[in-house]
């Protein structure tokens, strides 16, 4: 039933401005993706390409073997579930959710009662059993959210594809439907498309996530693949907290203001380059040959963690460095840190 | 044991309600409640015989059965045409679109009587339209069908100005929705589209009824006004006033309002219970 997803250098531009400049993916049958990246970066143009709301200008988008462009939007079989959800306001929520099944020509639609059963089905899926006459302006968003659901799942479709699923949401329902969303995914096993700028919501939940950012596919791979080895820049940044520092790189160590910061390079770099270290990278020490000295100057809660920032002579910015709960600088206190893992991109 | 002074219940802690509700019941006494009183006592002062003798003249029921169904038809022709207008403003762009979203309110803006002379001079047997018409024996001014023509064209800018804000901001996302979901256009449009947007059509529907009821400037010049065919009520009354029984034409006054009341208070019941049911999402 679920096919498998293959978009070929699709490209997309809205009067003068490129949203996709040549976006290639492959998309297994049954796998979660997450497109993720920021406002802008053409992640939810991309989605509405795959269902066909976009016609894309070069390129194609395959499901299985079978060029998408042949297809009429019902041929595609898409179960698409909008950041609003789209209900139809003036249709109780069995007519939402069997509004796909009624649709059919005659001769492939199931009758009243396998139509009755789907729904009530469906509904126990989404765990909101007995709410068939309700209308969507009784419902929390969150239940709006699920009847989406329901409603796209109804036309059993080949991909299922949602755009930001949990925006309009708050969040703690927003976790609770995360862990719900991915187990249903476990259970009715669709080729899964979702579109998130919420770096976190796509780590959580997605098999592989697709970042994109100003139109181009910038890193593919596992959550632990893009967290831990950022294929650019700008996904370092863009994941999780990151210190930039410009060093320079001479043989197998690298420097910043001519003092060593962190040596055992494998890369082959040489010359300026930029490195990206995280927050809990940054270990305080009492010496070390490769240390950065510097000069507490803030402490802050950050969720589970404590986190000082730390001045470094000749550099604008603070650092961020995460604090092992026993070690406890004081504001102003002269420290030293030592990098322990750091990603090294040659200078732009 | 100091006496409680009488007070309404504010409906809310922001002073402002005694003063709103204060101007709003004495304006509407003014302009409406008292003249309205005086109407029913003028009619009253008839008499029982008097009053069933008018209200039952064939006459005085031909004037009636032509004003209201009439208006009927006008409106309902107004709601479809109006719809498909307001539709094609709102969804397409094409050149003069401007120019036609601002011809929707002329009828409005013109007085009655230049509409009137307008439309009866085109659909004369012997005008642009009316001698198109000719060949096929169809005629339109001075016969009940005028009337209808008249009604129409002063009923348009209702319905497309109530429907126009409702359709502009529906969700482009639905429309999307029901595509994906493999319903046809047919579909789409009729059972998605249009169910959000009935409410204000019914909205547009009244008010060109009753406007169509009242109309009485642009009719006249086009029905001919022969009693008993192409006569309306609101020239009934007029007659009667020129001939000094003011009883009379309170009399048919009377009708017209509780009737064209009742009509009114019916469609706003079945809105506020669409609203109650749907609510807004």
């Amino acid at each position: 039933m679920s096919v498998a997803v293959t978009i070929e250098s699709v490209e997309k531009r809205f009067q003068n401005f490129p949203a996709l400049r040549g976006v290639s993916l492959d998309i297994q049958p049954g796998e979660l993706v997450a497109l993720l990246g920021p406002s802008g970066s053409g992640k939810t143009t991309l989605l509405r390409v795959i269902a066909g709301l976009e016609q894309a200008e070069r390129g194609r988008v395959l499901f299985g073997e079978t060029d998408t462009r042949d297809l009429s939007l019902r041929e595609r079989r898409i179960g698409f579930v909008f950041q609003h959800y789209a209900l139809f306001k003036t249709m109780s929520v069995a007519e939402n959710i069997a509004f796909g099944l009624k649709s059919r020509p005659r001769a492939e639609r199931p009758n009243p009662a396998e139509i009755k059963k789907r729904v009530s089905d469906l509904l126990e899926l989404i765990q909101l059993p007995g709410l068939e006459k309700r209308y969507p302006s009784q419902l929390s968003g969150g239940q709006r959210q699920r009847i989406a659901l329901a409603r796209a799942l109804a036309i059993e479709p080949r991909v299922l594809l949602l755009d930001e699923p949990f925006g309009a949401l708050d969040a703690k329902v927003r976790k609770d439907l995360r862990a719900w969303l991915r187990q249903l995914h476990q259970r009715t096993g669709h080729t899964t498309v979702f579109v998130t700028h919420d770096q976190e919501e796509a780590l959580e939940l997605a098999d592989r996530v697709a970042i994109l950012h100003d139109g181009r596919l910038e890193q593919v791979g596992s959550p632990d693949d893009v967290y831990d080895h950022p294929a650019t820049p700008f996904i370092c940044q863009f994941l999780g907290d990151a210190n930039h520092l410009p060093v320079k790189v001479v043989g197998s160590q690298a420097f910043f203001q001519d003092r060593p910061v962190l040596g055992g390079l494998r890369q082959n770099l040489g010359g300026p380059a930029s490195l990206y270290v995280r927050p809990q990278h940054l270990r305080i020490v009492d010496d070390a040959p490769l240390a950065l000295p510097g000069v507490v100057e803030h402490l802050r809660r950050n969720g589970p963690l404590r986190r000082a920032e730390v001045a470094v002579e000749g550099l604008s910015k603070r650092l961020d460095v995460d604090l092992a709960s026993q070690v406890a600088p004081a504001i102003g206190e002269r420290i030293r840190l030592r990098i322990t893992h750091g990603n090294l991109f040659a200078a732009a | 044991m100091t006496a409680t002074v009488f007070r309404w219940r504010e409906p809310s802690i922001l002073p402002g309600f005694g003063l709103a509700l204060g101007i709003t019941v004495t304006a509407l006494s003014l302009v409406v409640l008292i003249p309205l009183a005086g109407l029913f006592i003028k009619a009253a002062s008839a008499g029982p015989a008097d009053i069933w003798a008018v209200a039952t003249s064939p006459r005085t029921l031909a004037a009636l059965k032509l004003s209201f169904l009439g208006a009927l038809f006008a409106a309902s022709i107004n709601a479809v045409f109006g719809l498909i207008l307001a539709w094609v403003l709102v969804r397409y762009d094409f050149p003069g679109k401007r120019l036609i979203d601002a011809a929707v309110d002329l009828p409005f803006a013109l007085p009655t009587a230049v509409a009137g002379i307008s439309l009866a001079a085109i659909y004369a047997p012997n005008g642009w339209v009316g001698g198109l018409l000719a060949p096929y024996d169809i005629k339109v001014a001075y016969t009940p069908l005028g009337v209808m023509v008249a009604l129409i064209f002063i009923g348009l800018p209702f319905v497309v100005r109530t429907i126009q804000p409702v359709l502009e901001e529906l969700p482009a996302d639905i429309e999307e929705a029901a595509a994906l979901l493999g319903a046809s256009r047919w579909r789409t449009v009729f059972s998605v589209l249009l169910p959000p947007v009935l409410p204000a059509l019914l909205t547009g529907f009244v008010l060109a009824f009753a406007r169509a009821v009242g109309e009485y400037g642009s009719v006249i010049f086009i029905a001919g006004n022969v009693p008993m065919v192409s006569e309306i009520a609101p020239l009934l009354i007029v007659i009667r006033l020129e001939q000094f029984d003011y009883a009379g034409a309170a009399v048919v006054a009377t009708i017209m309002l509780l009737l064209s009341f009742a009509l009114i208070l019916l469609v706003n019941l079945i809105q506020a219970s669409a609203r109650r049911r749907f609510g807004d999402v």
